[in-house]
C-alpha cells in the first residue's frame, strides 16, 4: 500500500472481529472504529477474559448495535499492536520488528487499509461507520475518502482536527516515552519496553479523559492509608489510580505504537477547503454527531464545527450534546443515552437502506 | 390530515399544517419533541429539520426519526446557507429568544417564508389584568407568573405588524387564534395567539 507520506508499506495484516450475521444483500454491516488504545475486540468475552470488549454495553443482542439485526465489524488500526501491522510487527525485509523503520502513518492510511477489508468481505456499502475520539476521526475519514461506501456516520466526541492543546498533550506523552532510556531509539524489541515513559504518557492521558467533577466524585482527596505519609510515595487515591492505569497499559500496549498513532491523530485535519466533502458532490450520508458536556479534551465546540460543515452542505445531520460529568471517557460510559440516540437513528438508516 | 385525528391536534399546528406546501422543506426553531415536524413529514412529505435546546426533547425527536440540532436558536441558525428552506417555523419560540431581531433576520435569510406564531400581549384579558386589577397579565396563551415566565419579549399583533412595516418585511398571510377558534374581528383585542407568514423585504422569492 502507498501511504499518504509517499512511502510503501506491505504486506499488511489487518486483525478484525465480527459479530452478528451479514445478510444476503450484504447491506447490514456496521463498522466500529476504535480509539487510540482500543483494538478489534469490541464486545463479548474471549476465553479467559475478565472484562468484555471495550464497547460491550453497546454491541450485542437487543443493544444499540443489535447483533440480531446488524453485522458488526471492528478492526485494529494499522500502526497498532493488537494484531494489525505496526511498528512491533516483523519487517519482511529484515526479519526483525520494524521499530522506527515503520513508516509514519495517517488516519487516511488507516482507512485505506480498512477499505481492503470491506472489499475482501464484499461489502459494497457500510450501513454505518461509528466511533469515538480517534474512532470518530476515522468515521470522518471514511466519509472523506469513500463517501460512496458509507450510508451513515456517527462521529462521537471527536474533532475535524486536533487543536494545539490536544497536540500538546500528545507531544508530552511522546516525549515521556522517548526520554525513557529503555526506549533505545525505538529499538527495544528483545528487551523490556520503555515502561516508565509509556506509563507516564498513559497517566497524562487518563487525566485528560476525566473531568474535574468526575475526579472529585471518584477520588476527592481520599488517601489510601487514611493519613499523610510525609513522603513522595503515591498516597492520594487519584495517584494510585493513575499508577494502576499506567502500569496496566504497559502490559498491553506497545510504546512505538503509541508514538505512531498519536502522531497520526495530530496530523489529522479535515477542517479546511472541501476536504470532508468535495464541493461538487451531493451528500447521501446521514449523520449523528454526539458530544459530551464535560469533555474538555474534545470539547463540544469541535463537534459543532463538524455539524457546521454538514449544515452548510445541506447534509442530513442530528447533533446532541449529552449532559455527562464523565469528561472524554463519557463516550465509553454513557451508553443509556447513546443507545437511545443510536438505536433509533440506525433503524431509520436501515429502513432507508431497504428502500434504496 | 385525516378527519378522525383532527380533534387531537392543536389549533396552531392545524393552521401551520395548512400553510406548509406538500413536499417542501421546513426548519422548525424550537421544535420541542418534534410533534409538528413529525406530522408534516408523515402527511405532507416535507424535508424537515429542527433546532431544540432541551436535551430530553432531542431524544424524543430522534425516536421519531427526525434530524435535529441540539442547541439554542441563535447559535443554530448561522451555518445554513441563504434560502436553505421553503419555510422556517418560529412557533411560540420567538418571544423566548433574547436576540429577537437577529433571529428574525436570520430566519428570513435562511427561509423563503417564515411562519411565526406568538401570544398576543394586548389580548382583552391582559388589558383587564393590567388596567383594572393592576397585575401582570396571565392568560391562556401567557400562562406564566412573572417569576417563572420563559418569555423575554412581550408584543401585540399591532406591534408586530408595525415592526414588519418598519423593516419592510412582507406579510403574506395572517391568522388570529382564539382558544379553539379563528378570530375574525378586532384581533388585537380578541386573539390569544397570532400566526404570520412573512418573507424578506423586496420581491417574494419563488419556491
Amino acid at each position: 500500500m502507498i501511504l499518504e507520506s509517499g512511502k510503501k508499506l506491505g504486506p499488511i495484516t489487518i486483525a478484525y472481529e465480527t459479530y452478528g450475521r451479514l445478510d444476503k444483500s450484504k447491506s447490514n454491516a456496521v463498522m466500529v472504529l476504535h480509539a487510540l488504545s482500543g483494538d478489534a475486540h469490541v464486545a463479548g468475552f474471549h476465553k479467559g477474559d475478565e472484562k468484555p470488549g471495550w464497547w460491550d454495553d453497546m454491541i450485542g443482542p437487543g443493544k444499540a448495535f443489535d447483533t440480531e439485526k446488524y453485522f458488526i465489524i471492528c478492526s485494529n488500526v494499522i500502526g497498532g499492536c493488537k494484531g494489525s501491522t505496526g511498528p512491533s510487527s516483523l519487517n519482511a525485509e529484515t526479519g526483525k520488528p520494524y521499530g522506527l523503520d515503520f513508516p509514519i502513518i495517517t488516519i487516511s492510511d488507516m482507512i485505506n487499509a480498512q477499505k481492503h477489508l470491506i472489499d475482501y468481505l464484499e461489502i459494497d456499502r457500510l450501513l454505518c461507520v461509528v466511533g469515538g475520539s480517534m474512532g470518530g476521526m476515522q468515521v470522518l475519514q471514511w466519509v472523506a475518502s469513500y463517501p460512496d461506501r458509507v450510508l451513515s456516520a456517527i462521529p462521537i466526541a471527536t474533532a475535524l482536527k486536533h487543536s494545539p492543546q490536544q497536540i500538546a498533550f500528545n507531544e508530552v506523552g511522546r516525549q515521556a516515552v522517548m526520554s525513557d532510556p529503555a526506549w533505545r531509539g525505538g529499538n527495544y524489541y528483545g528487551h523490556s519496553q520503555p515502561e516508565n515513559g509509556l506509563a507516564i504518557a498513559r497517566m497524562i492521558g487518563h487525566i485528560t479523559y476525566m473531568s474535574d467533577e468526575s475526579m472529585e466524585k471518584k477520588f476527592s482527596r481520599k488517601l489510601k492509608n487514611g493519613s499523610y505519609n510525609f513522603s513522595f510515595t503515591p498516597e492520594f487515591e487519584v495517584e494510585g489510580y493513575l499508577h494502576y492505569r499506567g502500569d496496566n497499559f504497559v502490559k498491553r500496549f506497545d510504546a512505538n505504537s503509541y508514538l505512531y498513532i498519536t502522531k497520526a491523530i495530530d496530523y489529522f485535519d479535515l477542517s479546511f477547503g472541501d476536504k470532508l466533502f468535495p464541493n461538487s458532490k451531493e451528500i447521501d450520508i446521514k449523520f449523528l454527531v454526539i458530544s459530551f458536556k464535560s469533555d474538555w479534551l474534545y470539547p463540544s465546540y469541535q463537534s459543532r464545527e463538524i455539524v457546521k460543515l454538514l449544515k452548510a452542505r445541506h447534509a442530513d445531520v442530528t447533533y446532541c450534546e449529552i449532559n455527562s460529568n464523565y469528561g472524554h471517557d463519557a463516550f465509553l460510559l454513557e451508553f443509556t443515552e447513546e443507545t437511545r440516540l443510536i438505536k433509533h437513528f440506525l433503524n431509520r438508516v436501515y429502513i432507508y437502506a431497504g428502500k434504496k | 390530515m385525516q378527519e378522525k385525528n383532527n380533534k387531537n391536534i392543536r389549533l396552531d399546528y392545524k393552521i401551520i399544517f395548512k400553510i406548509v406546501e406538500t413536499g417542501s422543506s421546513v426548519l422548525d426553531l424550537g421544535c420541542g419533541s418534534g410533534e409538528l415536524l413529525n406530522l408534516l413529514i408523515k402527511e405532507k412529505k416535507v424535508k424537515a429539520r429542527g433546532i431544540e435546546l432541551r436535551e430530553g426533547a432531542i431524544y424524543e425527536c430522534v425516536e421519531k426519526g427526525l434530524s435535529v440540532f441540539h442547541g439554542d436558536i441563535e447559535g443554530g441558525l448561522g451555518e445554513y446557507p441563504d434560502n436553505s428552506f421553503n419555510y422556517v417555523i418560529l412557533n411560540q419560540s420567538m418571544q423566548e429568544t433574547k436576540k429577537i431581531e437577529f433571529v428574525l433576520q436570520e430566519s428570513l435569510r435562511v427561509g423563503r417564508r417564515v411562519i411565526i406564531g406568538f401570544p398576543n400581549f394586548a389580548y382583552i384579558r391582559s388589558r383587564f389584568d393590567l388596567f383594572f386589577r393592576g397585575k401582570a397579565p396571565r392568560t391562556p396563551s401567557l400562562p406564566y407568573s412573572w417569576y417563572e415566565s420563559p418569555n423575554v419579549h412581550f408584543l401585540s399583533l399591532k406591534d408586530f405588524k408595525n415592526y414588519c412595516k418598519e423593516k419592510r418585511i412582507n406579510i403574506l398571510e395572517t391568522y388570529y387564534l382564539g382558544k379553539n377558534n379563528i378570530i375574525r374581528f378586532f384581533p388585537n383585542l380578541l386573539a390569544l395567539n397570532a400566526i404570520f407568514v412573512i418573507s424578506k423585504p423586496g420581491k417574494l422569492e419563488p419556491f
